[in-house]
């Protein structure tokens, strides 16, 4: 890549010098310890990717933290931040760039310790290959069988097993050929579709970009041979065609072009296509792009379709090929990485990106986890941060996808927290259930609005939330029984009755809380579908379970009443005793003492009852049904 | 405003992913957020990102405005350019500048780099996204830049109060990228985060991107201070006693104020020949950029405190 005298460079497509062969992404894994950071080091230097300016840095650097005494410490070139450098290891996803006169690469270099495997996770997702390093001293290693495993969860194919420190190890072709029958054997069970190792001093440069003498047992290539020449095209382009929908561009009444990046598979003007989630089928009017229209668009092109016909697509929907359809479901299993401190609750609701859509989504069950490093399968009812767990899942409305191992382009989704936005998950879908796509609901001739009109009021859930002692039940109660001296139908939903019985299995811990709401939720939906009115009396201390009751039912008939005193007045009166228990220890996970409570930001009603008596608040209720028109 | 006269080239198979690549995430913006901005800087990187955003919408036009963060010291030849960009597109282009950093006569000769670019870059670009409510900003950074870039994210989150916390960062898998904020909070987004330099002029050069004549190497008057080259653009910069304004064929590889870019010697003033040039170029971007040198880990702590 570098000193090309003059005369030599030729223009090729694109510039002068650029390479011939397209991009190719791959991470490395190891640990710090294997080397990993003075391998990208290396691979920088040699193909003279530092700089003098640099080079002079680094220097001054390698002095002040390296480890190499008065050598150049490699590994200080990639460790990017300030703690890093100072700590020595590797904590986040770093992305580093080089090239050689055939290829451009794009490293990502990603920390090796089991409490970072979703920073190793996020470099594999977006990789065509791995180098997982071993220490030619120390053999295949746990961290060795964690590391390909999550490479092959993630769906890399291509391996490189760079066997380092050889030099360490007298350049001994025994020993590397131990190594490798170790990991051969180990590796049979993962889906690569190729491994390929090599022995390699990093420090010293042996086969990484240059043959080395010193292993003259060996003939394959180096490092930088073999990942010139890998394919990493993953044989997109030869899958059904794919065209998650980004944006609608109408600049004006005639046009109307749907934006978007092909996923998988060719499209040609005149091709027949359909909307994955309505089956509607129209053909491609034209490719559109700013430099022109085009005769056809492959996987990874960034283009503009016009279809023949006026159809409802919107961002979201899935353009695809008719005769080799996605999946269109809603419930699916998948394997899932969690990637945040707070665990995953089976029954929360979350939001779920996949392609280019946002759709509430749940994980109804959690079949079991797997243990990273020996593989076993584990029954788990939760999953922490960097655990991974074969889920099924729920999603609000059917999504069209393909199994991951099928297409990581449409066969993946992550999860996100509702509240803090945090990125919570990440999956890859295994395959739909059966049962969601062949179960389909019975028509009924009377339905909710032919009961509302019988009944002369409208259905709701009158949900009343607040500490244990607020006052929710007995506010709840002369509500209901306003409401029933009015001629209403109506029911009451209470913690204490629905735990004798419906929910008698479940205790206390956050996921139990998180199962008895999701419930007391489809049973009040029943009742609100009957025509009712369902007054609800639950501690119900995270939004995330009042918000996933909310999308249970339409717009408007969730009524979210915040009873709301203080603790201090809750504890005075401690009706049940309970708080005096709580506090002495002897219950556990009690909302307000070790348990938090997460107060409502948007309730429709919030009464204060240190501020006047049950039946004040219970008239503020009923004006606001009055107001909202659900009773007259 | 190129002095190249060339026609476009073919992409070769690297830039047409890059470029793909760039669009999505362009169009995503668009897509997810109520009221976003693109930086525009002047420089080749911001040319190469409004060149892919006018292709990412076409045949309709950008659905965002362009800002640009005016210090009052860059240089005329940018300024002439940002505005003759933003007529030729049609598109809306807003400027700002710390105005209480020019009341408190805030320059980069007497206050020092440092403190010009927290107050009238980094605190004017504060002040800029505050003032017009944007909930997400492009910003041209590459990760090849510089070492706490490597780590960015694309789509690169900042709480209220614009602060970038390195060590929690959001997850970024496969390119299903997480635009959900709360209100307050807003998103940094980096379209070119994949692109070396190299990638950036052979683009410019296959698409024919107009940049501003300072990149291309002419006789130019500069002093040698420091032993770096510095343009004196006006002549609010003083000159030391011994100092002498000499000609000398000179280009910039980075713009930033001119009184803290420093010019390199070349014969460049084609874009075949910057590339040619940088195949057998011997130093970083950036080592003419002043702000940059202080420490090793500069550009993280300015990043920390809201720089792009």
């Amino acid at each position: 890549m570098t000193a090309y005298a003059h005369d030599q460079v030729t223009v090729s497509p694109g510039g002068r010098g650029g390479p011939t062969k397209g991009l190719l992404r791959f991470l490395t894994c190891g640990s710090v310890d294997d080397g990993k950071s003075t391998l990208i080091g290396r691979l920088l230097y040699d193909t003279k990717l530092i700089l003098e300016d640099q080079l002079a840095a680094l220097e001054r650097d390698s002095r002040k933290h390296g480890t190499t005494g008065d050598d150049i410490d490699f590994a200080l070139l990639v460790d990017g931040l300030e703690a890093e450098r100072e700590q020595g290891i590797t904590i986040d996803v770093a992305y580093r760039f080089f090239s050689t006169p055939r290829r451009a690469f794009i490293v990502a270099d990603t920390p090796g310790h089991e409490q970072y495997t979703r920073n190793m996770a996020t470099g594999a997702s977006n990789s065509h290959a791995a180098v997982i390093l071993i220490d030619a001293r120390k053999g295949v290693l746990t961290q060795t069988r964690r590391h390909s495993y999550i490479c092959s969860l993630l769906g890399i194919r291509h391996v490189v097993l760079a066997v380092n420190k050889i030099d360490l190890v007298d350049f001994s072709g025994e020993r590397f050929h131990h190594i490798v029958g170790d990991y051969l054997g180990f590796a049979q069970a993962l889906s690569f579709s190729s491994i390929t190792p090599i022995p390699v001093s990093a420090r010293y440069g042996d086969n990484v970009t240059a043959r080395s003498a010193r292993t003259g047992w060996y003939e394959g290539p180096t490092i930088i041979e073999h990942l010139e020449g890998l394919d990493a095209t993953e044989g997109l382009d030869g899958k059904p065609f794919r065209f998650p929908v980004q944006w609608v561009n109408r600049p004006n009444l005639d046009f109307r072009g749907f934006c978007g990046t092909v996923a998988s598979g060719v499209v040609r003007p005149g091709d027949p296509v359909i909307v994955a989630a309505s089956g509607r089928d129209t053909h491609v009017a034209r490719i559109v792009t700013a430099d022109g229209d085009l005769p056809e668009a492959r996987a990874g092109d960034a283009v503009t379709l016009t279809l023949s016909d006026e159809v409802d697509v919107a961002r979201g929907d899935m353009l695809a090929q008719p005769q080799a359809r996605p999946e269109v479901v809603d419930q699916f299993a998948a394997q899932v990485l969690w990637m945040i401190e707070e665990p995953m609750l089976p029954g929360r609701s979350y939001l779920m990106r996949i392609g280019t859509q946002y759709v509430p989504a749940r994980v109804t069950s959690l079949k079991h986890k797997t243990d990273v490093n020996t593989l076993e399968h584990i029954a788990a009812r939760t999953l922490g941060l960097n655990e991974i767990g074969l889920c099924n899942l729920a999603t609000a409305t059917p999504v069209a996808f393909d199994p991951y191992s099928e297409n990581r382009e449409t066969g993946a989704f992550v999860l996100i927290d509702r509240f803090t936005n945090a990125t919570a998950g990440a999956g890859m879908i295994a395959f739909g259930l059966r049962r969601a796509t062949n179960i389909h609901r019975q028509a009924l001739l009377v339905d909710k609005a032919a009961r509302t009109r019988l009944n002369g009021h409208r259905p709701a859930i009158l949900w009343f939330t607040g500490l244990s002692g607020s006052g929710k039940s007995t506010i709840a109660n002369i509500v209901e029984r306003e409401l029933h001296a009015q001629g209403t139908h109506t029911y009451m939903l209470d913690g204490d009755n629905v735990r004798h019985g419906l929910n008698r299995d479940l205790g206390f811990t956050d996921a139990d809380r998180v199962e008895n709401i999701r419930r007391v939720g489809e049973v009040a939906r029943l009742f609100v579908d009957a025509g009712a009115i369902v007054l609800c009396s639950f501690i119900s201390p995270f939004r995330a379970e009042r918000r996933m009751v909310r999308e249970l039912v339409e717009e408007g008939e969730f009524i979210e009443i915040h009873v709301d005193t203080p603790l201090e007045i809750c504890k005075q009166r401690d009706p049940k005793g309970l708080y005096a228990r709580a506090l002495a220890g002897k219950i556990k996970n009690f909302t307000g003492i070790d348990s938090p409570y997460e107060a409502p930001e948007h309730a429709e009603v919030v009464v204060d009852t240190n501020q006047g008596s049950a039946e004040d608040a219970a008239q503020r209720i009923l004006a606001a049904l009055r107001e909202r028109q659900v009773i007259s | 405003m190129s002095t190249n006269t060339q026609t476009r080239l073919a992409l070769s198979q690297h830039l047409k992913h890059l470029e793909a690549e760039s669009i999505a995430i362009i169009r995503e913006v668009a897509a997810e957020f109520r009221n976003p901005v693109m930086l525009y800087s002047i420089g080749k990187d911001s040319g190469v990102m409004l060149h892919l955003a006018l292709k990412a919408f076409y045949p309709s036009k950008p659905p965002f405005p362009l800002l640009h963060i005016d210090t009052g010291w860059k240089f005329r030849d940018m300024l002439r350019h940002r505005d003759s960009i933003a007529a030729r597109h049609g598109l809306k282009l807003l400027v700002h500048t710390n105005a209480e950093g020019v009341a408190r006569g805030i320059n980069p000769i007497t206050s020092g780099s440092q403190l010009h670019t927290q107050v009238m870059k980094t605190e004017a670009l504060k002040q800029a996204l505050d003032k017009w409510e944007f909930d997400a900003a492009f910003g041209g950074a590459r990760r090849d830049e510089e070492k706490s870039r490597a780590k960015e994210r694309v789509f690169s989150f900042r709480s209220a109060g614009h602060v970038w916390d390195p060590r929690n960062q959001r997850p970024e898998l496969w390119s299903l990228y997480n635009t959900k904020i709360n209100k307050g909070e807003t998103i940094r987004v980096f379209p070119l985060s994949n692109w070396t330099e190299l990638d950036i002029w052979q683009y410019t050069r296959a698409q024919q991107i107009p940049v501003v004549p300072l990149y291309f190497a002419a006789p130019r008057p500069v002093i040698e201070r420091d032993g770096l080259l510095i343009m004196r653009d006006d002549d609010r910069m003083p000159l030391a006693p011994e100092e002498l304004e000499q000609v000398r064929m000179v280009r910039f590889r980075s713009l930033g104020c001119y009184p803290l870019s420093a010019a390199i010697e070349s014969e460049a003033a084609t874009l075949d020949e910057i590339i040619e040039e940088m195949l057998i170029s011997r130093t970083s971007e950036r080592s003419g950029r002043l702000i940059d040198s202080d420490e090793a880990a500069s550009m993280e702590k300015k990043k920390r405190e809201g720089y792009f």
